[in-house]
């Protein structure tokens, strides 16, 4: 069945049943690919959005879930936070393979945007459930630090 | 050469349930690949694709060689042949060519190499175009900067015709072409078509490192905006047109075959297309991606399991320790073992344990077909684009020249893309044959697919007997180790296992640089039915962990310093203990350590390059305990990118703890136990220490960097827990010491 959900601003269209998870909707559907698939079941944050603002697993989000709720993806995540985060990540080269990276830069520019001068403490529980098995998580704790210098200035 | 698929239906070495359909023979491949072995493999020729310019689609006139495409707009395209799964290697290739072609940096722009391994093999493999053992740098750094230097003296010459002026006084600087005398200049892009057409000169001069601008410089990685971006990059993201999706019920124990399956509920399913029977499994293909997999969940198969491998860990590890106990095929023997440990003054021994590992790369495996009956092309992440191509045209019943394959960057590999049968590109076969009409048809791996699908690091047993004199030095060695042969039966077997040991399974223990004299190392290769797999550091990932823990266990026995006891036993002046001196002063080893902290040290030589590693631990209440800090010294030779050096330390060293801390792979009744990230917990942020990484000034030829970070990690950790609380951890993960150790 057709579900009218708000995507990045817009209201879209999905045909599809009502336990399609908004990962594949947005992937499979809306041709949006920025999101990745990692476990299926919120435990890795590779498929990161914000639903509303807030940080969620689009894996197991389904569509029938949405309502009105608002849709916010990496194709279109914009914001002081998010182009610090961005920046901070090519300035010490965060990405290995990369396919973690939407979701991190996602929980990141959540992160910062909520608390704008975070400790590795607060980095550590704001980012434990975005899996990277590059494990550039050291550099993901540089970056975040780095990001909130930028915004300060 | 070209007849060796001749008979498409031969399936010799296929008969594993797990992968079915057409696995290359050891004879196939052999004759595919000319026939010696050594190293990896093999020399010979290959089918070639023909030029490289027809499979990447690229206009002649571009194509300055096999390596280097120039676009009008100025754009240096570097084919890699090589995959990159994150390790740089894309960026590496880059930086070489633009180093030597005097290249803006912003004009570079990496690419892949379509599947051709009469221009794309890995030198290091012989006639094979793969990654892996961490070569890429290592078999390239000549090939490619050849490469960018063949191009600069064809755009000079062009330009020189051009202009009319002896090529002599044609300068190249920052992608800028001039000549000084006459002002005259132009971009690489304006020359790119003259250039081409050019007959390559028959020799080049390298640059003097001195005068590197790029190599050895912290340069930006090309790739790295796009992946900040969500950027469509992977195999994941690749859907054409009218794609359908396919998810595939593979058995549940390895080796168990489909009796007969119902699909009706699946096949209600809304989005399902078409249920098919193919040899990996039962495919349920659909319009997407969750329709697929929930065709998949409403199947109901009936298995046969008589020919599943149906031991679970319990058993597996009874077998391994009983032979831990009788005498195996020798792999080293120096002097006399026996002797000297019965002689010697006290014996430290040591049983160790290492269970199965997945690797768990972020994408979950993928992978997209179209065969029109005559051409496949593929897209992947491919790591063996060689082997690749050898079985989708083996199982489609055509040649490998009529297989395309297009290399996508991939979301992680450590090791799990380079796969000696294939076997995800097989399927994607299986499933274009059964189809039996052009259709674009993708696969999809879920994440479950992924930890429960076998091709895992195999689980190893070892058990150690060392003895020291009365001085404290060692006086003989006892080392035998049990575990499957990674590569046995497939085709890697006649370059990697000699008189029967696969070096694989022994690689650290034997040909260690320690001085120790009366050695013996022995080996019992067992059979088991889990597809084995290398993972990130392949040998090293156990041997490494097993060689340093118990030269901790000597010299606390001794009474020696950790550092010191390794320096007397390592050669003057070897690399090892080069690297080993820059970690423990970077470390400050011999300062104090604080109360409730505890500080571990690891060396290690894989691939070539040199590790060390000093932990620092804090010492929880019980068991617990953090890993704060890692210092790391690597010899890799040339450094040509100190960063992504430092990164692949940064990444190996956070591979290597997870491992340590948590993960394993276990079976009951031959069914695996765990099923995706909540049962197969990856290293998380809060898990992963600072990291410091200082690489050691070297002007030898530059080595791998990808996996020797991995191996010192386990146990630098376990030594600083020994050094802390004087309890010893043989067995990973180490969790499963809790309570038990002494």
């Amino acid at each position: 069945m057709a579900f009218e959900i708000t995507v990045n601003g817009e209201k879209r269209t999905v045909d599809a049943d009502a336990d399609t998870p908004l990962l594949w909707a947005l992937r499979d559907e809306l041709g949006l690919k920025g999101t990745k698939f990692g476990c299926g079941i919120a435990a890795c944050g590779a498929c990161t959005v914000y639903i509303d603002g807030y940080p969620s697993r689009s894996c197991v989000t389904p569509i029938d879930s949405l309502g009105e709720a608002e849709v916010t993806t990496i194709d279109a995540l914009s914001g002081k936070a998010a182009d610090a985060v961005r920046q901070a990540w090519v300035d010490l080269q965060v990405p290995q393979c990369g396919y973690c990276q939407s979701g991190q830069i996602m929980a990141a520019a959540a992160l910062l945007s909520e608390t704008p001068k975070p400790s590795d403490a607060d980095i550590d529980a704001a980012m434990s459930g975005n899996v990277c098995r590059c494990a550039t998580y050291h550099r993901i704790r540089q970056a975040i630090h780095h990001a909130a210098e930028t915004m300060e200035g | 050469m070209r007849a060796i698929f001749s008979n498409p239906t031969h399936t010799d070495g296929s008969a594993d349930g797990t992968t079915g359909g057409f696995r290359p023979s050891r004879r196939q491949f052999l004759i595919a690949t000319g026939g010696a072995g050594l190293g990896l493999m093999i020399g010979g020729a290959l089918p070639g694709l023909g030029r490289a310019e027809a499979a990447a689609g690229e206009a002649a006139e571009n194509l300055i060689n096999p390596f280097v495409i120039i676009r009008p707009d100025d754009t240096v395209a570097v084919l890699s042949k090589h995959l990159d799964m994150g390790q740089g290697t894309a960026h590496g290739l880059t930086t070489l060519v633009a180093e030597e072609l005097d290249a803006r940096w912003e004009q570079m722009s990496p690419e892949f190499a379509p599947a051709d391994a009469s221009k794309y093999n890995n030198t290091a493999f012989g006639q094979v175009q793969g990654t892996g053992g961490s070569t890429a740098i290592a078999n390239s750094f000549t090939q490619y900067r050849e490469a960018g230097a063949m191009a600069r003296a064809m755009l000079v010459a062009a330009a020189a015709e051009a202009w009319g002026v002896p090529a002599g006084e044609v300068t190249v600087d920052d992608g800028t072409i001039a000549h000084a005398a006459s002002g005259k200049s132009a971009g690489f892009g304006a020359m790119a078509a003259a250039a081409a057409a050019m007959s390559p000169p028959s020799s080049v001069t390298l640059k003097d490192p001195s005068q590197f601008r790029y190599i050895g410089k912290a340069t930006t990685r090309l790739d790295v905006k796009p992946k900040t971006e969500g950027a469509p990059i992977f195999a994941l993201d690749h859907a054409p047109e009218g794609v359908l999706v396919a998810a595939i019920a593979r058995p549940p124990k390895f080796g168990a075959t489909v009796r007969g399956f119902d699909a009706s509920e699946a096949e209600k399913i809304n989005g399902v297309v078409r249920v098919l029977q193919i040899p990996a499994g039962i495919a349920v293909v659909a319009k997407s991606t969750w329709p697929a997999f929930k065709g998949r969940d409403a199947l109901k198969i009936d298995w046969d399991e008589s020919k599943a491998e149906t031991r679970g860990t319990k058993e597996l590890r009874a077998e391994y320790a009983a032979l831990l106990d009788q005498p195996g095929k020798v792999f080293q023997s120096d002097g006399d073992s026996e002797g000297a440990l019965a002689g010697a003054a006290r014996v430290i021994e040591g049983t160790f344990e290492f269970p199965f590992l997945a690797h768990a790369p972020m994408e979950p495996h993928d992978v997209t077909i179209h065969f029109d009956g005559e051409m496949a092309e593929v897209w992947t992440g491919s790591q063996l684009q060689t082997v690749d191509q050898m079985v989708a045209a083996g199982t489609l019943g055509i040649e490998a020249a009529q297989v395309r394959i297009n290399t996508l960057w991939a979301g992680g590999s450590f090791g799990r893309r380079a796969i000696y049968d294939s076997h995800i590109v097989g399927e994607a076969a299986q499933l274009a044959k059964a189809w039996g009409t052009p259709q674009p048809l993708k696969i999809q791996w879920s994440r479950e697919d992924d930890i429960k699908g076998g091709y895992y690091r195999p689980a190893y047993m070892h058990k150690v007997r060392a003895g020291l004199d009365t001085e404290g030095n060692i006086v003989g060695w006892h080392h035998r180790i049990v575990g499957q042969s990674i590569v046995a039966g497939t085709a890697f077997e006649p370059g990697m296992v000699h008189d029967g040991i696969d070096h694989t399974s022994v690689e650290g223990v034997a040909g260690n640089s320690y001085r120790i004299p009366n050695f013996q190392g022995e080996l019992h290769t067992v059979t088991v039915g889990v597809p084995p797999l290398w993972w990130r550091s392949v040998g090293s990932t156990h041997t490494a962990f097993v060689m340093e823990t118990m030269l901790d266990d000597l010299a606390a026995a001794a009474g020696r310093d950790p550092v010191e006891f390794r320096l007397a036993l390592l050669p003057e002046g070897s690399r090892e203990a080069g690297v080993l001196k820059l970690a423990a002063e970077k470390a400050g080893w011999g300062d104090p350590v604080p109360e409730g902290k505890a500080r571990g040290v690891a060396v290690h030589k894989s691939f070539g390059s040199y590790v060390a590693q000093v932990a620092d631990v804090t010492l929880g209440e019980g068991d617990a305990y953090k890993v704060d800090r890692i210092v790391c010294a690597v010899d890799c030779g040339v450094a040509v990118n100190p960063d992504n050096i430092a990164a692949q330390m940064e990444g190996g060293i956070g591979y290597g703890l997870g491992h340590a801390i948590r993960n394993k792979i276990t079976l009951t009744d031959g069914a695996v136990d765990q099923t995706n990230f909540d049962t197969y917990e990856p290293m998380r942020i809060d898990d992963m220490p600072f990291v410091e990484t200082h690489i050691v000034p070297s002007a030898e030829a530059p080595t791998g960097v990808g996996e020797p970070g991995t191996p010192p990690a386990a146990p630098a950790v376990s030594n600083a827990i020994f050094a802390g609380r004087g309890v010893r951890w043989r067995t990973l993960p180490f969790t499963d010491n809790r309570g038990g150790a002494a």
